[in-house]
């Protein structure tokens, strides 16, 4: 337990531990200290002077933001002195600020503009000619307006410390100091974005969002990205129905302000021109646009005369769509059809981790362990790539708590960096790089090991005996691609008791119906069954919807609610954002089929079949406030032995800038991509 | 026949430190040698450290870089037992305007300051040393190499200095224009590679400096200085000058005198009989405006307030400094208005940046008074110009700000007749 | 990118002059030497610095724009450097400068058609007390006056 003193600001008594900064210890206090650079995350930097307070017995002003408190301390912030002050240096400022406010993406929630207004020095003393720079693009996404910049050095430092990317820096001297970028001209970097939404002022704006918009003529919708399996929670702008804009500005979720390029722009492809927005029946001329009712009614058709006869299903789930489909979808297939074929594209091996860690109720990490842990092992995989978000946690754990980070990896990796150990191993020599850092591991506190799809089978078996053979408390996350990967497996869109995994379906000449629900199985793959009458539920015409005999335009992720299971294994809400006429929910498509089949399986609306799944699924009985509310709610790992699955594990292997067959529909992604730059060493592509 | 010098040395001056810089070969350490070079050294090697910095602290010697503070009680501050290896760092950047002085004592002189380093190496228990000298004195930091390599060669630098078998290795160090990274920290940034910018105090330089070593940093004429203080004593330094106020120093004069020049002055020197006597007057019989005592960062002087002796305690009781030693002479054609215009040019070139009362201040102010030098001077600029700077007196995040703000402040006080004029003759001109 | 064998040399010196894996503090030195001999600093030189001292070109660059000696395209062969900082301004310096203008024919920083000649208002230089004063490239010359600094120029051109 830290020391504490005993100080007074305002007039009132007030503990606190020693050393603290004292603007931290104002603002839990509920006193305000103005300030522009200040941030809790990232190094300090006392540049703006706005956070200067009186300190009795000292003669100066001092800075809030880097001065600890102590004991006797007397503190005014808000004197005369100290108020003068601040006009003193809002006035500076917008010597050189252009007052653009009516037309600039900030406007509206800007944090100069908040203080102009709170502390005043809106009218101006300065009748000279302001410094001015023209606006530059620095990449698809980022433009820069150096006159608005107010030299605050956020943008520099979440790119270096945050993002560990090193992007942005501080060209010239003087007044004509500005932010720069690495390639002199434009950024090559991972393009997250964070630099904008960090800037308090709209000197950084997004491709995107610049122009579309006044902030408060948008609804804020707080959802969870659908493109890795991190879970991240993005709070999507919308207006009239269009997204136009991602960003975590309210710190909710487990990301704080966390967020990648695709959290933060990948939302377009909702709105590509190429989304279905009708069921469709393939013709001699190709697919055309059939109504939903015959659509709906056609397929219970096909699926009735095809359980009567014993016919033989094979069904495809998804690692998009949320627990309750994925949830409705086996019990669909289960129960509705009498198949066990069901299956989706794995791509972790969950089935044996859940089987190795039986018994070890506490050995599934959070999100949050990676940022308190002592030490995290990443073996096999290139989290900057593939999980930003981890690789961020890490690197936040790395800088505020000195974790220390071993990467065992067959290439360079962003977390070299950090790390106290990089063991460079050829692809399937990751358990002997690994065993090479027992002693180390052994001497930590705690551990967390990250692992990719490099670790199945034995090896994971092998992985995990390792951890517990270190006498520490050991955990683990088992790496998976997609947004929902974990919920689908959790809910059981699995080839159990003997049934057919994916690619046995597609090899089987004899199968009768093969339904592919937000899946893209022969994008890769042939279908070997002439015969099968396939059905196809997605936003767009993929391979695989190509070849359906009906085509089902369903809804995003953006445009519906739901539950999704991050890598960790934590619960998050969906809340749709958007509406894309003609489509709908592939839990409204389940429920319209079953209901023309004739099956009864219960009440098809999300919050209802999530309390099925809190009632019947394990380790799904999560609190229902911390999932209502927005928060992650952790799910605890299958406790007993489970069974082995036929059928194939291997990562999607997405880069920053790829999201399955996702990506090829954003306009941004794509737009990105065509400069991955070296950074990514040819990787991007 | 004598050998050139910058300028003809006074019979008033009190030569310490430079009573080496008339001698031929003066900068060899041949020449040094004969003349007292290297004695304080090994008597410094016999004394225990403390001993040392107790030296330093009779001699009441104070910063010489601008800041005044006392040398012996930095030295002191030293952790000389930590476990990380200390470094000693010259800041040898000498870009006051005004100050002319380190350039010679490097260039006439170079053993004297390396002698100087030695000995606060002993008393810090350093073995390596930096010159950060500007990237314009290029031609210094070549005779500073010259002078290393010789001392080197002759075993006056690395593995036995002088023969004592104590290691000390001595580099120079360019930097590339920057009046900003002469204060202290920013050099210490500009030393590692990187632009020029102050380091957050705590920590201090004498706990985590240099590669966040704990540094040793000094002015080259406070190590200039060492030698003298051991040889013959603190006390004998000290009593040269006033009480607190220990020894001599190198005095620039600059601006309106007949013999402008660098005279080593003890403190406490009659600043009149600096302007009137040592550097010959002022040309033509004018009379005195006003004195720029220490640097241009020094609030300025009125006739009136100059006559005085020249210490720290008097000047700093006058409300100015006496800063690095330049000393600035304006006689009565001296248009206020221009001069100011032209200080806030520099500061404004030199700000670094960093912060915003510094960064926009310096702009905001240069602009003002240019638009009053080119005639479209308001009254209230006159007001404003003091209001502003008050701003960012005290503010900013390193001592630029104030190095801008307080003779601007002095010179809109204290000359507002000139601002006046200026009005007046708009008036006029319409 | 190759420099000439003396600079190799000096570079070699600098980088082992300082504590164990600090090459970063040879940039600004390394830099300007360079610059000397490459004449501006280019793309290609902000990479080679980066690459000896192991750091990123984006970190040379933020050193280049602070730095006030540092340039990104080529100054005259003779780079003729003019203080008008108070010292000098009180004893002519501003005046040298107009005629140093005139005399040339360009303005601040600006370079003469043919390559030979660029011109600098600067700072302080550390020569008050010999005011006014001229560098041109590294060499100092005090008391200057427009006459003198006119000779100097024409023998300049002289020895070409
Ligand atoms: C803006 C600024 C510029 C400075 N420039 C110099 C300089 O050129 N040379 C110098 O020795 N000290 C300079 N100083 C003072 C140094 O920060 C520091 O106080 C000094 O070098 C310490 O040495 P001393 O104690 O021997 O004086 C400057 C300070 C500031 C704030
Ligand atoms: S006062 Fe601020 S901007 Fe000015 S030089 Fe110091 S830190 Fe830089
Ligand atoms: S927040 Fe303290 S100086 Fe900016």
């Amino acid at each position: 337990m830290a020391e504490l003193v005993k100080l007074n600001i305002n007039g009132r008594e007030i503990q606190a531990e020693k050393g603290a900064l004292l603007i931290e210890v104002a603002r839990q206090n509920g006193i305000e200290v103005p300030a522009f650079c200040y941030h809790e995350d990232y190094t300090l930097q006392a540049a703006c002077r706005m956070c200067l307070v009186e300190i009795e017995k000292t003669p100066k002003l001092q800075v809030g933001c880097t001065t600890p408190v102590a004991e006797g301390m007397v503190v005014h912030t808000e004197s005369d002195v100290v108020k003068k002050a601040r006009k003193g240096t809002l006035e500076f400022l917008l010597t050189n600020h252009p007052l653009d406010c009516p037309v600039c993406d900030k406007g509206g929630e800007c944090e100069l503009q908040d203080m102009v207004f709170r502390y005043g020095a809106g009218e101006s003393r300065f009748v000279e000619r302001k410094h001015h720079v023209d606006e530059k693009q620095w990449s698809p996404v980022v433009f820069f307006d150096a006159p608005r910049c107010i030299l605050c050095y956020r943008c520099v430092r979440a790119c270096n410390e945050g993002m560990g990317v090193g992007a942005l820096g501080i060209g010239n001297r003087g007044v004509i100091s500005e932010i720069v970028p690495n390639q002199g001209d434009h950024l090559e970097c991972d393009e997250c974005g964070a630099c904008i939404d960090i800037c308090p002022v709209g000197a950084l704006t997004s491709g995107s969002y610049r122009y579309q918009t006044r902030p408060w003529e948008m609804d804020h919708v707080g959802t969870i990205c659908t493109h890795c399996a991190d879970g991240c929670k993005t709070t999507l702008g919308v207006r009239v129905d269009k997204i136009v804009r991602g960003n975590n500005r309210d710190r909710s979720g487990i990301n704080n302000e966390f967020l990648c390029v695709k959290g933060r722009y990948a939302f377009d492809f909702v709105e590509h021109p190429e989304r279905l927005q009708s069921p469709m029946l393939k013709t001699a001329k190709g697919h055309e646009p059939i109504s939903w009712s015959k659509a709906i009614s056609l397929i219970a058709n096909k699926f009735g005369e095809t359980v009567l006869a014993g016919g033989k299903f094979g069904v495809v789930g998804s690692n998009h769509t949320t627990n309750e489909e994925n949830f409705f979808l086996a019990k669909f297939a289960r129960e509705g059809l009498g198949t066990k074929n069901i299956d989706h594209h794995r791509t972790g091996d969950l089935a044996t981790f859940f089987d190795a860690l039986s018994g070890k109720p506490d050995s599934l990490a959070s999100s949050g362990d990676l940022y308190n842990v002592k030490a995290v092992l990443v073996v096999g995989s290139d989290l900057a790539q593939q999980h930003p978000f981890l690789s961020f946690q890490i690197r936040a754990n790395f800088r505020h708590h000195n974790a220390h980070v071993y990467a065992v990896t067959s290439g360079p990796v962003r977390e070299d960096n950090q790390a106290i150990a990089s063991v460079r191993v050829q692809k399937g020599g990751e358990l002997a790089g690994v065993e090479s850092q027992r002693d180390k591991l052994k001497a930590e506190v705690n551990l967390v090991i990250v692992f990719g799809d490099a670790i199945q089978g034995d090896a994971l078996r092998k992985l995990v005996a390792f951890g517990d053979s270190l006498g520490i408390p050991v955990k683990y996350v088992c790496l998976v691609d997609y947004s929902n990967s974990r919920g689908a497996f959790d809910m059981g869109v699995l080839p159990r008791d003997g049934g057919l995994s994916r690619e046995q379906v597609l090899a089987a000449a004899d199968l009768d119906v093969l339904w592919v629900v937000g899946a893209n199985p022969l994008k890769n793959a042939a279908l070997a069954s002439k015969k099968a009458f396939v059905v196809v539920q997605d936003l767009f015409l993929s391979e695989t919807a190509q070849q359906a005999d009906i085509v089902l335009p369903a809804a995003s992720a953006y445009e519906k609610s739901g539950t999704v299971t991050n890598v960790c294994g934590e619960v998050q809400k969906l809340k749709a954002a958007a509406k894309v006429m003609g489509t709908k929910t592939d839990l409204e498509i389940f429920g319209l089929l079953a209901k023309e089949m004739g099956l009864n399986l219960g009440i098809w609306l999300p919050d209802k079949v999530f309390e099925e799944i809190r009632k019947t699924v394990h380790g799904y009985n999560v609190p229902l406030p911390i999932v209502a509310t927005g928060g992650a709610a952790p799910t605890m790992p299958l406790n007993g032995r489970v069974a082995a699955l036929p059928g194939s594990i291997a990562s999607a292997n997405d880069t920053l800038f790829t999201s399955g067959s996702l990506s090829k529909y954003s306009n941004v992604l794509n737009a990105v991509m065509e400069s991955p730059g070296k950074l990514y060493g040819g990787e991007g592509k | 026949m004598a050998k050139q010098l910058f300028n003809q040395p006074s019979p008033l001056e009190t030569m310490v430190l430079s009573k080496r810089f008339a001698l031929e070969g003066s900068e060899t350490l041949d020449v040094y040698l004969k003349n007292d070079g290297f004695k304080a050294f090994l008597k410094a090697k016999e004394m225990t450290p403390e001993a040392i910095i107790d030296e330093v602290k009779a001699s009441a010697l104070r910063g010489r870089g601008g800041a005044g503070f006392p040398t012996g009680l930095k030295w002191s501050f030293v952790p000389r037992t930590s476990p990380k290896p200390r470094v000693i760092v010259v800041n040898a950047d000498e870009s006051e305007p005004g100050t002319c002085k380190d350039r010679l004592l490097i260039e006439y002189d170079p053993h004297q300051m390396i002698e100087g380093i030695l000995i606060a190496g002993l008393a810090v228990d350093a073995h390596v040393g930096y010159v950060y000298i500007r990237g314009e004195y290029r031609y210094l930091i070549e005779k500073m190499d010259r002078a290393i390599a010789e001392a080197y060669s002759k075993g006056y630098l690395g593995n036995n200095v002088a023969g004592t078998g104590w290691k000390f290795d001595l580099y120079t160090h360019s930097g590339a224009g920057a009046y900003e990274c002469g204060e202290e920290t920013a050099l210490l940034d500009s030393l590692e590679g990187k632009r020029g910018i102050p380091r957050m105090k705590p920590p201090f330089p004498a706990v985590a400096g240099a590669w966040g070593l704990p540094t040793l940093l000094n002015n080259v004429e406070t190590f200039s200085a060492i030698p003298p203080i051991i040889r013959d004593g603190g006390a004998a330094f000290a009593a040269l000058g006033t009480p607190k106020n220990g020894g001599t120093r190198l005095v620039c004069i600059s601006g309106h005198v007949n013999k402008p020049g660098v005279y080593e002055l003890p403190l406490g020197f009659p600043m009149m009989k600096a302007i009137d006597e040592v550097a010959g007057g002022i040309p033509g019989g004018r009379k005195l405006k006003a004195v720029v005592p220490g640097g241009s960062s020094c609030p300025i002087l009125t006739a009136s307030e100059c006559d005085i002796p020249m210490d720290y305690d008097t000047l700093a009781k006058i409300g100015s400094m006496l800063g690095s030693g330049g000393m600035v002479v304006l006689d009565e054609t001296t248009d206020m208005v221009r001069f100011a215009l032209r200080i806030m040019r520099f500061y404004q070139h030199e700000s670094c940046g960093w912060c915003i009362p510094c960064r926009e201040g310096t702009t905001w102010l240069r602009k003002i008074l240019q638009r009053f030098y080119e005639g479209h001077g308001r009254r209230e600029d006159i007001s404003l110009l003091g209001e502003l700077s008050k701003n960012m007196l005290g503010r900013t995040f390193c001592a630029l700000g104030d190095a801008a703000a307080m003779p601007t402040i002095s010179i809109v006080e204290k000359f507002t007749e000139d601002f006046e004029r200026y009005l007046a003759r708009e008036t006029v001109a319409v | 990118m190759t420099f000439s064998p003396q600079l190799e040399e000096i570079f070699a010196k600098m980088l082992q002059q300082y504590p164990e894996g600090r090459t970063r503090s040879a940039v600004v030195p390394m830099l300007i030497y360079a610059q000397d001999e490459v004449g501006s600093v280019n793309r290609e030189l902000i990479e080679e610095v980066a690459r000896r001292c192991k750091v990123t070109p984006l970190q040379v660059d933020e050193v280049v724009g602070y730095y006030s000696m540092l340039h990104r395209k080529p100054m005259g062969k003779y780079h003729v450097q003019v203080c008008t900082n108070i010292s000098c301004l009180l004893v002519g310096g501003e005046e040298l400068y107009e005629s140093a203008k005139k005399k040339l024919g360009i303005g601040h920083k600006q370079v003469t058609a043919d390559g030979q000649f660029s011109l600098e208002e600067v700072e302080c230089m550390g020569a008050c007390s010999w005011a006014p004063a001229v560098e041109i490239n590294y060499d100092f010359h005090h008391f200057v006056t427009p006459e003198k600094l006119n000779q100097l120029i024409d023998s300049l051109k002289r020895a070409q």
